[in-house]
């Protein structure tokens, strides 16, 4: 039997974001029957469900609101993490743009159930179109009674605010999220304290992600049998994992014939992914890697094609994790040092800068990619790499957040899964086709001699 | 003579309410700004800082931090036109978008045209990635688009 999309069973209707097709779905079942409820109910149930954070770390957003110190007097803020910016990923987007009712109901139900009466929605300002639908489908549930003072009668105040962020991937990080949402730049936090005990504004704040948040509508409309009916139960065999429930927006882009958003109950595999929905492989050509959620997370090979794509899935075959399900297929044309090179780009341009570490590490890990790209490398840069990524992260415990994690495993998989690819580019002396020299790119690097060729020979010598 | 016309400092107060604090609004009043003049003139953000109370460093502090908001030397063409380069759309060619663009408009990357029009930019992912290869005109998507497509919607 096909699954039935339930996140995405409004998405492409015709007036979809409006909130009379919203409420003609059946749409505020689930505020309804949570007011029905004590907040401390809803949190149980929310625990109940087994629901895992679909940000990225999947934690336990039950058990997370549950962190929030009890009879505090207030306020306790709520930021809904809409600063989706993990390569690959885009689901969140979708379920702005064409039902931002779903995602509003699960707000407004979340900070029932956490007392929160002001929640912040930080957007990454990319994503336009969905501050304009969001922001009209507020105006809408202010003018209903479902938003403001005393909501359906029952005593309960909250306003949602946007908040626009300025293109920086640390505010995906929740207390960097924090720190930018308070107008400060967004360097995260060290923790404990968790914003679950000081916050935004230094109060009790909890931040969830926008799909979970759809997710606690559908689970207080549809019930927690419902939610635990799909997906993946825990493993006996380990006694640390909380099970992969529900329904799952899966990201599919790159090189298949049918990218897109697909929502399935989690676990399905990367194999089931690219042939039955992905529609195959593009041009007929086979699997080199897979990225199993935003490129943070590692690669797969084709040979891990069977792996789960569940909370406990990537991990198995050595990825950091499911991260945002984001799905990224690359396929046997394609240079894997070009892949990693990508990736390392990426953190590099996008490390907050705060941490030694991860600001230098993920640098260095760039440049010595481009020097292996110009036929400069060495097989001993692969020592060097494995170095820089062993010794960034919350894992060696050497940064503040995980972004340094996210760069590090890219740069772990592929040296210890696509080594002879790697040591066979270096070894002929290969040369990426670069269709932007790098001194185009980022000539503030130029102007330091970062990519004078002199002064790169000489760095090669001291090595 | 103020950077902030009456009806900008008044939309800036307009905020405060939803913030415990004035700093919070740091962020929308740099949006308000640059929207309005494609950059953020020094002026402005000691005017920013007087209205939020703040020391004119500590909101040039958080401006520097976000590579989005441009200095008055580095002020944005009409439009920008953001290529995205992270890896879903790099698969899909989207280096050679950017590249294209660039060639086609005559600029390198974080240059503006001669006739002030477009301001191109290479962006990390913005979040369209099933349709690789894509770009950001100012905060539009648009899907799927070669170098003709992407200058024509920067054009506008």
């Amino acid at each position: 039997m096909t699954f039935q999309p339930v996140l995405l069973a409004r998405v492409g209707k015709s007036d979809s974001q409006k909130l009379s097709t919203y409420k003609a779905d059946g749409g505020f079942a689930g505020l309804k029957a949570a007011l029905a409820k004590s907040p401390a109910e809803v949190v149980d149930l929310v625990k109940a469900s087994g629901l895992r954070g679909r940000g990225g770390a999947g934690f336990p957003t039950g058990l997370k609101w549950s962190f929030l110190p009890k009879d505090h007097p207030g306020p306790i803020y709520m930021c809904v993490n809409a600063d989706e910016s993990e390569p690959g990923t885009f689901c969140n987007r979708v379920l702005m743009e064409d039902d931002p009712h779903q995602v509003l109901e699960g707000i407004i139900i979340g900070c029932y159930a956490t007392k929160a009466t002001t929640a912040y929605l930080y957007i990454r300002y990319e994503y336009g179109r969905s501050y304009r639908v969001l922001q009209a489908a507020i105006d809408e549930l202010y003018a209903d009674g479902l938003l403001g003072k005393n909501i359906q009668g029952s005593g309960f105040n909250l306003d949602i605010y946007l908040h626009r962020g300025a293109g920086a991937y640390i505010c995906g990080e929740e207390t960097g999220l924090i720190e930018s949402l308070e107008g400060k730049r967004a360097w995260p936090r060290i923790k404990p304290p968790f914003p679950a005990i000081e916050g935004a504004f230094r109060k009790p704040t909890v931040v969830n992600n926008i799909e979970t948040l759809a997710c606690v509508t559908h689970i207080l409309a549809r019930g927690v049998e419902w939610f635990k009916s799909i997906g993946v139960p825990p493993d006996p065999n380990n006694p640390r994992d909380a099970g992969s429930y529900g329904p799952k927006l899966y990201g599919l882009a790159g090189h298949v014939n049918k990218p897109g958003l697909y929502e399935l109950p989690l676990g399905v595999t990367a194999r089931e992914l690219i042939d039955v929905h992905g529609g195959g492989m593009a041009d007929g050509r086979q699997v080199k890697a897979v990225v199993p959620g935003g490129i943070s997370m590692g690669f797969m090979t084709a040979a891990e094609l069977d792996t789960p794509l569940d909370f406990n899935g990537p991990g198995k075959v050595g990825c950091l994790g499911l991260g945002t399900a984001a799905v990224i297929v690359v396929d046997d044309r394609q240079s894997m040092v070009d892949v990693l090179y990508n990736c390392c780009r990426f953190m590099a341009h996008e490390s907050c800068g705060q941490c030694t570490p991860c600001r230098q590490g993920t640098s260095w890990a760039t440049r010595i990619l481009e020097r292996i790209r110009e036929g400069q490398g060495k097989l001993a840069d692969l020592a060097i790499l494995m170095d820089i990524a062993n010794g960034i992260g919350i894992i060696p415990g050497t940064t503040i957040c995980g972004l340094a994690d996210g760069a590090a495993w890219p740069i772990k998989n592929a040296i210890k899964k696509f080594r002879p690819e790697l040591e066979e580019y270096i070894n002929a002396r290969r040369v990426a086709k670069e269709p932007i020299p790098p001194e185009e790119m980022h000539p503030h690097l130029h102007l330091v001699g970062l990519h004078d060729p002199a002064q790169r020979a000489q760095a090669q010598r001291a090595l | 003579m103020s950077v902030l016309t009456v009806a900008m400092r008044q939309k800036i107060r307009d905020l405060f309410p939803r913030y415990p604090n004035k700093q919070a609004v740091t962020l929308p009043a740099l949006h308000m700004v640059q929207d309005e003049y494609r950059c953020v003139p020094m002026a402005a953000i000691e005017e920013i800082g007087a209205l939020l109370e703040l020391s004119p460093a500590e909101v040039f502090d958080t401006m520097s931090f976000y590579g989005f908001f441009r200095e008055e030397k580095d002020k944005l063409g009409k439009r920008r036109l953001w290529v995205c380069r992270s890896l879903p759309c790099m698969l899909k060619g989207g280096e050679e978008l950017l590249a294209d663009v660039c060639k086609k408009l005559g600029v390198h990357p974080g240059q503006t045209t001669p006739d002030g029009q477009i301001t191109v930019e290479f962006a990390e992912c913005i979040g369209a990635c099933d349709g690789a290869p894509c770009v950001l005109v100012d905060d539009e998507i648009h899907e799927r688009v070669n170098a003709d497509q992407a200058v024509a919607a920067a054009s506008k």
